[in-house]
């Protein structure tokens, strides 16, 4: 480890950005399945309930089981954010806690209270009563947005910080807690990763059963299985393309110089051409189809309209990485807008014939989804992330400067590579093992939910 | 009482209750991994899942709630554990995700192989992960994090003699809360044998950590002057009530009592925590960082206190209903996973 020191501290920097990008890009989507899951999981469970419907109650209690991996997953990915926050951010922490925590501190009731009912609802499937076991699952689903809020408010003050002022000697006052939270990117942040993770759920939760159709098994349970996840996040995407279109404008201004990466603008000008893909150079896009006068127009409704280039700050304030950035800009919304066509496509064929389209390529492009799906909510947390940089404070404090001293971090990043990576494929493996398991095995009449209660565990269960 | 140090005293509640219910569930693990092999093994361990299944992650809720708190309202302080401690606290986190992912994935999975697998992630990373927590602790206690990035030494910081043995301690502890916890789990669940096991297993663990304790007032003396001090003055009567409770419970443990050895033990452990809290009180950092010059703006501290009131309101009642769901066998694990 003596030799970290040797390395110039960028190299330090380098291992502990990558750290947080690997361990927040895989928590992200756990994150996501966490909050949105549990919502699928009482549709099915309320279907189920109101229609006496027993494919739908299975589906809830199935859904509930890999609910409980997921969850447990990413319960420990996200406790390791916390330790993050120090372990890799001392400075950043140690200054600005005071002012970002408290959203924290809401963060962690909303937490327990998830943790708490997601435990009674997956443990209550026998004992509980029908409805009973249902209301356990509500405050799930409220926690898991409330939880979702108290977070990305903190992303968004990142992006926007609030709620402080810096004095002469460099040291945080007037610190006011509320304005942090509320800040000016929470209104458009919070809600489009809220709808991102109830898109991403929706998405991938169907594509697992749009294969299981494509493979032929056309049965009622595959059925319902698709449609309650698709219809939900039909819903959400069009809604989502809104508040990104919204968010989109919103950091022209207030954090132009994120956006002009993401376009590659690089002097601040009217009639500014909008480029879908090609390369970021600093002569600005090279190659990529472009339309003359979008880029101002989409800011402000004008071709008019003026859009701050790179030009405006000095080089060692502008991200790094712009075709990357522009690249995953445009991936985001390319996906957002295949997606609302897949929605559409269900929703046609669903008010004209109450059905699923009857197309093989409507269970393709759905089984598709949920992997694309992941890769817009991957794309929007890098153009978030790698676009604020240099800053991890928004024009307060560098990335650069909150970074620990501490050696060892390549060591770390290191394990965190491997054991994440081992962790990813075993959650699949494991998912999948457990739908296969389910396709085979014969219906247990124990397993049925609501049962008849079986008599006290002291009588039945003496060991042989 | 000042807002800061009633801000402390809620972080102080936060440790406490992680160091029982955190704790118990860590020493659940320890007593998974001495289990054995074969049948008996098998129902060892099938007692343990039972009796934690429902309850281990809200368990270790309380330890985000006390890093969140920590560095909402003590920045500074937190800023230099972590950095200067890094070393056992990325192991502990290591040790977290091991554990998790291992218990979460041992009850899904069907190849025996994997299975033994998970169990071994869960049952080592259950031993590993409260001793790296205590060094840390240790660190903290002996005066080794002074103020600042990474400003303390990396490894001499967590390895010395006050880290090993409070390591070493919050292990003993979580284990003899565990077997007690188990004693009764086992008394539900239906199984004599299975509460003969642990009630020997209590006993044992009772001495062992009352002996680490023991041994620990001497290599507070020598390394930890100021915690030695304050815990054979302030602290002192929180620290013989400790010694009080748990003499109380190996009494009724020996007795086979059926009752009252659970309070005991849980009081013996909160007794000691708040005896140490009071020995290191007014510092954060003893002797470099007092709570009153390391506590966050006033406006932060209400909110934390806000919060906190809503936490006691909303959380301790579900929590509450989970753990009384829990001991009335309402709630049940599948057949299958």
């Amino acid at each position: 480890m003596g030799a970290d020191n040797l390395l110039p501290l960028a190299a330090d920097l380098e291992a502990a950005r990558s750290q947080m990008a690997l361990t927040l890009g895989f928590h992200i989507i756990l994150a996501s399945l966490g909050v949105a899951f549990p919502a699928l999981m009482l549709i099915a469970n309320y279907i189920g309930l109101r229609r006496k419907d027993p494919v739908a109650l299975e589906l809830a209690q199935r859904w509930s089981k890999v609910a409980a991996v997921t969850f447990a997953v990413g319960a420990v990915t996200g406790t390791v954010l916390s330790f993050e926050f120090g372990l890799l951010w001392p400075e950043f922490t140690g200054t600005f806690g005071e002012v970002f925590g408290t959203a924290f501190a809401i963060e962690g009731i909303f937490f327990f209270t998830e943790a708490i009912f997601i435990a009674i609802y997956i443990f209550g499937w026998k004992r509980l009563s029908g409805w009973g076991h249902f209301w356990t699952g509500v405050p799930i689903v409220i926690a898991g947005i409330g939880g979702a809020f108290s977070v990305v408010a903190v992303n968004s003050w990142m992006n926007q910080p609030d709620g402080f002022k810096i004095a002469s000697d460099g040291t945080v006052t007037n610190v006011d807690p509320l304005d942090a939270i509320f800040n000016r990117a929470t209104g458009y942040e919070v809600p489009h990763m809220i709808l991102a993770a109830y898109l991403v759920t929706g998405f991938l939760v169907a594509s697992v059963y749009a294969v299981g159709m494509l493979r032929g098994r056309r049965d009622r349970h595959h059925r319902l299985g698709l449609l309650i996840p698709l219809m939900v996040a039909s819903i959400a995407t069009p809604i989502q393309f809104a508040v990104g279109d919204t968010a989109a404008r919103s950091i022209a201004d207030d954090q132009p110089v994120k956006f002009a990466a993401m376009e590659c603008v690089q002097e601040t000008s009217t009639h500014v051409t909008e480029y879908i893909f090609g390369r970021c150079t600093s002569d600005g896009i090279k190659g990529g189809i472009g339309i003359p006068g979008l880029d101002s127009f989409l800011v402000g409704w004008s071709t008019d309209t003026k859009v701050t280039g790179l030009d405006s700050v000095p080089a060692d304030e502008r991200p790094p990485a712009n075709t990357l950035l522009h690249w995953c800009f445009d991936l985001m919304v390319g996906i957002c807008t295949a997606l609302i066509a897949l929605g559409l496509w269900l929703g046609v064929s669903w008010l004209r014939k109450r059905d699923i389209p009857r197309s093989p390529w409507f269970l393709r492009a759905t089984a598709v989804s949920g992997l694309s799906a992941i890769v817009a909510l991957e794309c929007g947390w890098i153009v978030t992330e790698v676009g604020r940089q240099p800053w991890i404070v928004y024009e307060t404090m560098r990335t650069k400067d909150a970074v620990t001293d501490a050696d060892g971090v390549w060591a770390s990043l290191a394990t965190v590579v491997l054991v994440y990576t081992a962790l990813g494929i075993v959650t699949v493996l494991i998912l999948r093992a457990m739908a296969r398991r389910w396709r085979t095995a014969e219906i247990d009449e124990a397993d049925v939910p609501y049962g008849p209660r079986p008599a006290p565990r002291e009588s039945s269960e003496e060991p042989p | 009482m000042s807002k800061a140090d009633a801000v402390a005293a809620a972080l102080w509640v936060g440790v406490t209750l992680y160091a029982v219910f955190g704790g118990a569930d860590f020493g659940a693990g320890f007593w998974a991994l001495l289990a054995g092999g074969g049948e008996r093994g098998r129902r060892r361990r099938e007692l343990i899942d039972w009796a934690i299944g429902p309850v281990w992650e809200a368990n270790h809720v309380w330890l985000i709630f006390v890093l969140v708190v920590l560095w909402t309202a003590f920045s500074t302080a937190f800023a230099s554990i972590m950095s200067t401690l890094f070393i056992p606290l990325s192991l502990a986190a290591l040790g977290i995700v091991l554990r998790g992912s291992g218990f979460a994935f041992h009850k899904v999975v069907s190849r025996p192989r994997d299975r033994r697998l998970a169990e071994a992630a869960f049952a080592i990373s259950s031993v590993l992960t409260p001793f790296f927590m205590g060094t840390v602790v240790g660190g903290i206690a002996s005066g080794r994090v002074p103020i600042g990035n990474a400003e303390g030494d990396p490894v001499t910081s967590w390895l010395n003699p006050v880290s090993l043995l409070i390591g070493v301690l919050f292990v003993a502890t979580g284990a003899y809360l565990a077997a007690v916890f188990l004693v009764s789990d086992a008394r539900r669940y239906g199984d004599p044998d299975l509460e003969r096991y642990f009630a020997t297993r209590a006993l044992a663990a009772a001495v062992g950590a009352g002996a680490v304790a023991f041994a620990g007032i001497f290599v507070l003396h020598a390394d930890a002057r100021y915690i030695y001090d304050g815990l054979t003055s302030e602290g002192l009567p929180l620290v013989l009530a400790s010694g009080a409770f748990g003499l109380g419970a190996l009494v009724l443990l020996w007795r086979r009592a059926p009752r009252g050895v659970r309070p005991l033990a849980v009081g013996a452990v909160v007794a000691v925590i708040w005896g140490w809290g009071a020995a290191q009180y007014p510092y954060l950092l003893p002797e470099k960082l007092k709570i009153a010059d390391g506590a966050a703006a006033s406006a932060t501290l209400t909110a934390v206190l806000v919060v906190f009131g809503v936490a006691v309101v909303v959380v301790l009642p579900a929590l509450g209903l989970l753990y009384t769901l829990g001991q009335r066998s309402v709630l049940e694990e599948e057949t299958e996973g």
